[in-house]
């Protein structure tokens, strides 16, 4: 479903990303994890394109994603997106910041939309925050909003970028648990995180980047149990016997 | 001092300050009204990313900003109505128009500017496309921000409509001009006047800090 081949970038000449080879299959979830500075965050924005890459290509259902003959557009609207710092619209309420892609994007009905978005908003919990705008939600309440939006375009792919890194400790698993109940529904997902227990929990594969390459990739029981690399080895020590 | 201070000079002379007053409304509203849009456009062609279009806003917001109006509105009268034949009315109004537009444009893209980054990409990674996240998500948000600067640029340029005088636009600094010069009752008259412009400014202050209130959103 998202194939990552030969990938890299670079700002002015520094290289953040080397060699990127990484084949993601439909309804799988991989977690990108890795020291700061490995590159996860960057290598998971170049797959919507927020990043431009400069050799290789990335194809998400065969469409290059970095391809200017492109509808960027339209593709994006396949892709979730949530940020680690949420980046819901302080203007509009929960309610308009979940409906106003399906409006203006997919020219959904405004009707549709908005009984669509409840929806959504309540099966995360936030059933009576419709209304409220997100500075008046807590950290936790506003990513779920945020999940909610990205969903809301019925994407085939979910992105994360450290969806619980801005958020206070008490709310991380209300995030987490949106996740979770995501990952059943067979939903592809790559998702950014420091939550290893998380990431070891509902993932498929884990990716373990550093120094802008991909160093490993293993199913989580192997990677965590018995990792190849030494770089991953030294990581595992550094997050796990703390 | 010896001054006997005699009103009466002001209801006499009624029907001249009051056509006065309303071509000053005229030739504001107008100006403001057409300098919105000049300053909107060359905001957001300013932060272009086409160097070429960039460079162009750029030129015209530095050139405009640069010259004093009372400069820009002779040059206009005498110089370009030559060639376009706009009249004293026009050229007032075009004049105040591209001179407060190039302090609007520059209003306007510090107001996007202080939108943060993070939401032209959200926007954009939910497939929306520059110009409708632009439409919907950062000039909402910049609106906002750009009120109390824009509440000012508009005063000014209430204020600054006294200067068409010179090009024989006969707004209320002319009327009180000539009020003054046939009955040299100077203080009353330009008491009166200065508080006419006052009262125009305060309540476009005001529209302005009730704009405000009402879009006030929680941080």
């Amino acid at each position: 479903m998202i194939n990552i081949q030969n990938v890299n970038k670079y700002y002015g000449k520094h290289q953040v990303l080397h060699n990127i080879e990484l084949e993601i299959p439909k309804s799988q979830i991989f977690a990108l994890i890795g020291p700061s500075g490995a590159g996860k965050s960057t290598l998971i924005r170049t797959i919507n394109a927020l990043e431009e890459i400069q050799e290789g290509q990335i194809l998400v259902d065969g469409i290059s994603v970095h391809d200017k003959k492109t509808d960027i557009n339209t593709l994006r609207s396949e892709i979730g997106f949530v940020f680690q710092n949420f980046h819901l619209y302080p203007h509009l309420t929960a309610l308009q910041n979940v409906s106003y892609s399906p409006i203006y994007v997919k020219k959904v009905s405004k009707k549709e939309a908005e009984t669509r978005a409840k929806e959504l908003l309540s099966s995360l919990g936030l059933g009576n925050k419709v209304d409220s705008f997100p500075g008046q939600l807590s950290g936790g309440q506003q990513q779920r909003v945020a999940i909610a939006r990205a969903l809301a375009m019925d994407p085939k792919i979910m992105l994360f970028d450290e969806p619980t890194s801005a958020l206070d400790p008490e709310m991380i698993k209300e995030v987490l648990d949106a996740i979770r109940k995501l990952a059943t529904t067979g939903m592809t997902m790559v998702v950014v995180t420091h939550e290893m227990g998380f990431a070891r929990e509902i993932c498929n594969q884990i990716v373990f980047m550093a120094d802008g390459k991909v160093v490993e990739v293993a199913p989580p029981e192997q990677f965590f149990t018995q990792p190849q690399s030494d770089r991953g080895k030294d990581f595992l020590n550094k997050v796990l016997n703390h | 001092m010896d001054y006997n201070l005699d009103w009466s000079v002001i209801p006499q002379n009624m029907d001249a300050i009051l056509e006065g007053l309303w071509l000053t409304l005229q030739i504001s509203a107008l100006a403001l009204l057409i300098s919105i849009p000049i300053g909107i456009l060359a905001g957001l062609l300013r932060i272009s990313r086409n160097h070429f279009i960039s460079f162009l806003a750029t030129t015209y917001i530095e050139f405009i900003r640069g010259v004093p109006l009372l400069v820009l509105l002779l040059w206009i009268y005498f110089v370009l109505n030559q060639f376009l034949h706009l009249g004293a009315y026009w050229s007032a109004i075009v004049g105040l128009a591209f001179f407060s537009g190039s302090f609007i444009a520059e209003i306007v893209r510090a107001g996007i500017e202080s939108v943060p980054r993070g939401q032209m990409e959200a926007a954009r990674s939910s497939g929306m496309s520059y110009i409708t996240a632009m439409r919907l998500i950062i000039l909402p948000q910049a609106f906002r921000k750009v009120l109390p600067p824009m509440a000012s640029q508009f005063i000014i340029l209430i204020k600054d409509s006294s200067l068409v005088s010179v090009i024989s636009v006969a707004d209320l600094t002319l009327a009180g001009k000539n009020i003054v010069g046939t009955t040299f009752r100077s203080l009353e008259v330009w008491t009166f006047i200065a508080l006419l412009y006052f009262a125009m400014t305060f309540i476009i202050s005001q529209v302005i800090r009730f704009l405000e209130k009402k879009y006030k959103v929680a941080e």
